[in-house]
């Protein structure tokens, strides 16, 4: 087992520091500091655009056990500014890999930290709620990290989904008769697997592309990405989304950052929640059904039940855990989001229904279409 | 959807005497199920035979049947009681083949019994396996290529069809029993003969062999809704081939990509839908191929089993519990989860920790054993050790285990011998992993151990680790040792006695400890919360582990937070082995019960995952640890308890005492130097001549010599045997010279430099048990049980009757007196065990135990009477005389103790009694008078089966 014994440190906005070795490339990283409860898919979760500039603490002790295997990635890059473990693997034990988790992030200029104790750190986190750190193997000194993590912007009222989206609007094929369009506000490419596997053609947007722009190409439905970044700093994608909720009878669906710019767009209030959620094991209740589905969840912010106007909107999933809302059905509309994740990757598969549902309803349109 | 209204009374079916393949881990089980039906206002009725379970205590259910498990018992209980439905899923596969039995005779139907929990069509789905096959087929879950044979011919003829090596599967037994990989024809044919006689149904499977694949397991629970969950995934560390009841195994998968991981979950799911809607638990267990991935299901079990026991233990997600729950309609997300209180049932658990499994085997006590692992179980009990990091819990596993190591090897105790270890690496043993160990630190590749064991590289690349961490370790001396390095060695699980050796010089453990402390190196003590730290939890489940204090130089973060309150440690009795087993895990938990009536905090150390000892809301407190004395130091520490029970656990608990005393931690009870006397043969015998007790003459021997004289000083035939053993181990009756030298000899290549005792044995003599009570003034006899075998078998061994059946008043009478005053010299406070041989009407004290003893669940059975509650309070400083009303038997008739024994999964073991205790269990039959059966049967077959 190499050992590199580049010491490396951890420092929270609110003081505390701990110390470890540096894993990754050697250097410095801030940003919000998470964490995420899932034992399997790390990779996916490190390259998941959701997470861009936050930094990612595992609470399962050992990562890296099966090395990266590059078409397990949900983006061409790692998205988190940084990573956090408790007992790294530099081996890894995977015929089918590419390449170590450790030459991968330095690959990437990815820094990280390992040998702390990330149960302590959640436990901090649960209590004192998401904060801002800094990682760095290139400063040893507290004070200084100390201060570098204060300084750090908060992510409340930060847009970063321009960031991870696409500059240009490309194209991806399928053998299926339904054309939907995408707005990236940084999605995971499981999420286009899924559509393209449900017979969609795709067409993927960069954020603020206008919607006339969008309706040119002439969808059949617009789904509206997951994504970083705080929404209420989206007007611009707001303002998208209330147009194809008001003015067109297209399907829409939303996951995630989706999800909250569906919310605003039709008035209800996203709040930033005290450590939110990231795991791959939150039970969420489908109203409608009754059954309970294991979900991949990974939001800081979330939509304010009691904000949600009954005319407008109705509650269609529930965190069976803290109540808190996971899924919207739109009234007299055609369309639904979710909080949580349905492509799974990684995660539970018992969601995937969901991009089923979005299907059927591209039937009824495009049939009624047809019809007209 | 609430629970259903119409199911007020459930008859729940035990699963009777612990064998190999169904242990303690369904007292486990079936106590939680009994307990929550109970709480929901379900009148419970309870079939079991085994004496020794905290499940048939008065406590736990309404009423309990202590009846042996025949079909004919269970249908005469289920017309006495008319319950609304059974639940035979927390019993095992005895349970689940009584209910079997029972619906093809349409009894349950013609009751109007319903069956809940399970569903007896998809049991025989899974258990008959063509079936299995077909509907796996049906719904596209590979499965390894086989067909079924009745008949040697066709066996021979799918043989060819499939190529070697072949495994060999009899339809229809427990715990796999005579299932075997085989790689040459005659290997085939004995196996195949051997496998269609076994199979009640007398026929055999012939499957595609995919040893070497790696093997995972899934526990699964669903409810009436269909709604699915995973509790726990395992991954065997040893690969296909071996009996995951004999695989180290390790909670959460280590080895699996979320994609994988993710593609055998949709897979069990799948299975489970496809058999039947029944609400409860499942276990689905694969079989990867490392090269090329291919994954294939291998058995589901629609039941809860040893895996979801230790799957409960590993998580802190009671199973059974909840299964028992869904079983009488509730759906998942109704229930809360009891760990955090505040979050949902329906979810999967998610672990910030590493757990591994190491079974405990036996097999010095069948001589002749065949010790290579394979299909079928063979291993008696298990240890389960959690740590932050693979390598800390493999560890503290080892340290659990009690076979004399203070981790995995780097003890002094190693033999590098290159030739042993790759002859003993060839096959698979118990020592295994310590034999990979050896191998590494011989200079083996990852690759040289992953060819010869097939064991994932991500596990012998941790164990390689080790190594290196070893040689490092080697460099230094106490003085030049880095304080960083030292926290290392103990964040990878190294005991202070492991690094004492390692270093250079003449450093003993105590100095290693002395020398971390001074550094502020500790362990910390974590939380098993279910969920990874997420949400905060009130269930007080702890582990130990090290981590780094913060860069300010603050400690690092305790959880177990020490209360005001006044606390007793209860020590617990370790894995299952034969002669010390559930019996004292009962104890413990009466122990552990009744300190908490009494107004302490009771606390918990224990190491066994199948036991109730172990369940999270049993004790105040609870540490999952090794019972290894560096870990129970530290907890003590910690906690400062005002004592530590040691009675309770057996000798596993005893042995603590010595170092309990030595460092000032108070013993609640006898006090040391009388448990220290009793252990003392000299001294010992010295107590009963000052008392005027007969008792053998006897002598010690350190040689063959020094033994053959002793032997002709006293007369043949004599008793030997080695001192602090177990169940009499290595122990034999000699009747001239040669036999002795010979004992003597294996006695030595067993356990070199050990004191031999050698005592004459009363041939033809009647042996009596008894158990007591005694508070330092008064004594309470709880029972006296006379033997039905002559004195040479061990009492584990023997069939006991309480009361005696031929003893005169007399004979009874002096006994009592014997025990009274060996008791009061003693100055016994709690339990005492006297066992006593009565040879032409003199009573002859054999040995004494001042603790609670094997006997002691089946007296307080029997009588009624709750000897381990009271003999805790007793420790607690009560007195006998404030529990008259308590001590107050109620027997008819008589009880019987009837050893139950696993020769079956031995056939190559002769079946012979003698000193060694070799019954992996126990019932309790209670007769009306000596003409019953079960008094007659083992009557007129008493002395068949003695050997020396």
């Amino acid at each position: 087992m190499p050992h590199k014994r580049v010491p490396a440190k951890l420092a929270l906005a609110d003081g505390t520091v701990v110390s470890g070795w540096a894993i990754g490339r050697l250097g410095e990283a801030a940003g919000e500091l998470c964490f995420n409860t899932s034992m399997t898919g790390y990779q996916e979760i490190f390259t998941d655009p959701s997470y861009y500039g936050q930094l990612m603490m595992m609470s399962y002790p050992h990562i890296g056990n099966y090395g990266v295997t590059e078409e397990h990635s949900e983006a061409p890059r790692p998205m988190v500014q940084g990573v956090i473990v408790r007992a790294f693997s530099y081996v890894y034990s995977n015929p089918h890999a590419d390449t170590s988790l450790d030459e991968w992030l330095d690959r990437h200029g990815i820094v990280g930290i390992t040998g702390v104790d990330t149960r302590m750190l959640v436990r901090l986190l649960r209590h004192k709620g998401a904060m801002n750190a800094v990682i760095s193997s290139v400063d040893l000194d507290n004070e200084s990290l100390v201060e570098k993590a204060r300084r750090w912007p908060s992510m409340q009222g930060l847009e970063l989904a321009s960031r991870v989206s696409t500059p240009d609007p490309y194209e991806l094929p399928s053998d299926g008769p339904f054309r939907v369009a995408v707005y990236d506000y940084g999605v995971k490419r499981s999420i286009l697997e899924q559509l393209r596997s449900r017979g969609c053609t795709l067409r993927v947007f960069p954020a603020r592309t206008p919607v006339e722009a969008v309706l040119a190409w002439n969808p059949d439905g617009v789904f509206f990405s997951n994504g970083p970044g705080d929404p209420n700093a989206m007007p611009y994608a707001i303002q998208t989304v209330r147009f194809f909720l008001e003015q067109t009878d297209l399907p829409l669906f939303g996951i995630c950052l989706g999800h909250q710019l569906m919310a605003l767009a039709s008035g209800c209030t996203v709040y930033k929640m005290h450590t939110g959620h990231r795991g791959a094991n939150h039970p969420v209740k489908n109203l409608q059904t009754g059954r309970v589905e294991i979900t991949t969840q990974n939001h800081g912010f979330a939509v304010a039940a009691d904000s949600i106007d009954p005319t407008v909107a109705r509650i269609s999933h529930l965190n069976l855990n803290d109540h808190t809302v996971e899924g919207l059905e739109f009234v007299g509309r055609n369309a639904f989001c979710v909080q949580y994740h349905p492509e799974a990757c990684p995660g539970p598969h018992d969601s995937r229904y969901l991009f089923d549902e979005f299907r059927a309803r591209l039937e009824v349109y495009v049939t009624q279409k047809v019809a007209c | 959807m609430p629970k259903r209204d119409d199911i007020r009374k459930v008859l729940i079916i035990g699963s009777g005497p612990i064998v190999i393949g169904q242990a303690c881990e369904f007292d486990y089980s079936g106590t939680q199920a009994c307990r929550a039906l109970r709480a929901e206002g379900i009148e419970v009725v309870l079939i079991n035979s085994n004496p020794a379970t905290i499940m048939t205590d008065p406590m736990i259910a309404d009423r309990v049947y202590l009846r042996p498990l025949s079909a004919e018992n269970v249908r005469e209980v289920a017309l006495l009681e008319k319950p609304d439905a059974v639940l035979p899923t927390m019993g095992g596969q005895t349970a689940l083949n009584l209910a079997v039995e029972l619906e093809n005779e349409g009894f349950w139907r013609e009751q109007g019994i319903e069956i809940i929990g399970a569903d007896i069509t998809a049991i025989r789905i899974t258990e008959d396996r063509q079936a299995f096959r077909d509907l796996m087929m049906r719904i596209g879950i590979d499965i390894p290529r086989s067909r079924l044979a009745r008949s040697l011919l066709e066996a021979k003829e799918i043989a060819e069809e499939i190529g070697f090596p072949l495994v060999i599967r009899p339809s229809f037994t427990l715990g796999g029993t005579g299932a075997g990989i085989v790689w040459t024809r005659e290997e085939f044919e004995r196996r195949v003969l051997r496998g269609l006689e076994m199979s009640p149904v007398h026929e055999v499977l012939i499957e595609e062999s995919i040893y070497g694949w790696k093997e995972f397991e899934l526990e699964l629970l669903r409810d009436r809704h269909d709604n699915v969950i995973i509790v726990c995934s395992i991954e065997n560390v040893d690969p296909m081939g071996i009996h995951t009841g004999d695989s180290v195994t390790v909670a959460p998968a280590q080895t699996l990509s979320d994609r994988l991981y993710q593609q055998m979950r949709d897979m069990a799911i799948r299975m489970m839908r496809s058999i039947g809607n029944f609400a409860g638990g499942c276990n689905v267990q694969f079989a990867v191929d490392p090269k090329t991935e291919r994954m294939v299901a291998i058995e589901i079990n629609p039941r809860v089993s040893r895996s979801s026991a230790l799957a409960s233990k590993a998580t802190g997600y009671p199973i059974a519990k909840v299964a028992a729950r869904l079983a009488i309609g509730y759906t998942l997300d109704e229930l809360p989860n009891d760990v955090t209180g505040t979050t949902s049932a329906c979810f999967e658990p998610a672990l910030d920790y590493v757990v591994v499994k190491i079974p405990r085997w036996n097999f010095d006590k069948f001589p002749g054993a065949d010790e290579e692992l394979g299909m079928q179980m063979k291993a008696v009990g298990e240890v389960m050790a959690i740590g932050r990091t693979f390598l800390e819990a493999l560890q503290k596993a080892w340290q659990s285990l009690e076979v004399g190591r203070d981790g995995l090897g780097m003890d002094g105790r190693d033999v590098l011998d290159p030739q042993l270890v790759r002859k003993r690496l060839r096959r698979p043993y118990w020592d295994r992993l310590l034999q990979i160990r050896n191998a590494f630190a011989l200079g083996a590749s990852v690759e040289e151990v992953y060819d010869i064991t097939r064991i994932d590289p991500w596990f012998l690349h941790q164990i390689r680790y080790l190594v290196e961490l070893e040689r490092e370790a080697r460099r230094y001396t106490p003085r030049t040792l880095p304080r960083d390095f030292l926290l290392e060695l103990k964040q990878a699980g190294f005991s202070d006695a492991q690094i004492a050796h390692l270093l250079q010089g003449e450093v003993r453990e105590e100095e290693v400890r002395k020398l971390r402390q001074s550094w502020g190196i500790r362990p910390v003590f974590k939380l098993v919360d279910t969920c990874a730290a997420e949400f905060p939890a009130e269930t007080p489940y702890y582990y130990s582990a090290y981590e780094r204090e913060d860069a300010w130089g603050n400690p690092p973060e305790n959880e177990s937070v020490r209360s005001d309150r006044p606390k007793v440690v209860i020590l617990g009795s370790g894995p299952n082995r034969i002669g010390q087993g559930i019996e004292f895990d009962y104890s413990c938990v009466h122990g552990v019960l009744a300190a908490r009536q009494e107004g302490y905090e009771a606390i918990m150390i224990n190491c066994n995952p199948e036991t109730v000892s172990t369940d999270f809301d049993v004790a105040d407190k609870l540490y999952f640890e090794p019972l290894y004395w560096e870990r129970v130091r530290d907890i003590l520490e910690h906690e400062q308890p005002i004592g530590v029970i040691v009675q309770l656990g057996g000798q596993t608990a005893l042995k603590l005492a010595q170092k309990l005393h030595e460092h000032g931690f108070p013993i609640l009870g006898t006090a040391f130097e009388s448990l220290d006397l009793a252990e003392d043969r000299g001294k010992f015998s010295d107590l009963l001549r000052e008392l005027g007790i007969p008792y053998p003459p006897y002598g010690v021997a350190h040689s063959v010599g020094e033994a053959i004289n002793v032997a002709r000083r006293i007369g043949y035939p004599v008793l030997v045997r080695p001192s602090y053993v177990l169940g009499g181990q290595g122990m034999r009756i000699a009747v001239n010279d040669e036999e002795l030298a010979a004992y003597v000899q294996r006695i030595y290549e067993m356990l070199p430099d050990n004191v031999l005792l050698i005592d004459r044995f009363l041939e033809n003599g009647i042996e009596v048990d008894v158990d007591a009570l005694f508070d330092g003034e008064e004594i309470y006899i709880g029972g006296i049980m006379q033997h039905i075998e002559p004195a040479g078998v061990h009492s584990g061994d023997s069939t006991a009757v309480l009361p005696p059946f031929s003893l005169s008043e007399e004979i009874q009478a002096t006994i009592r007196d014997y025990t009274e005053r060996i008791a009061r010299r003693l100055q016994v406070v709690g339990a005492i065990n006297v066992q006593f041989v009565v040879q032409n009407e003199v009573v002859y004290v054999i040995e004494a135990n001042p603790r609670a003893s094997r006997t002691v669940p089946f007296v307080a059975k029997a009588t009624g009477v709750p000897l381990a509650d009271i003999a805790t309070r007793l420790m607690l400083g009560r007195k006998l005389r404030e529990f008259r009303h308590l001590l107050q038997p109620r027997l008819e008739g008589y009880a019987i103790k009837e050893p139950v024994f696993s020769f079956e999964k031995f056939p190559e073991v002769e079946r012979e009694l003698g000193p060694e205790m070799k019954s992996t269990g126990e019932a309790i039959v209670f007769v009306r008078d000596l003409r019953d059966e079960h008094f007659q049967r083992p009557y007129k077959i008493r002395s068949l089966y003695l050997s020396r």
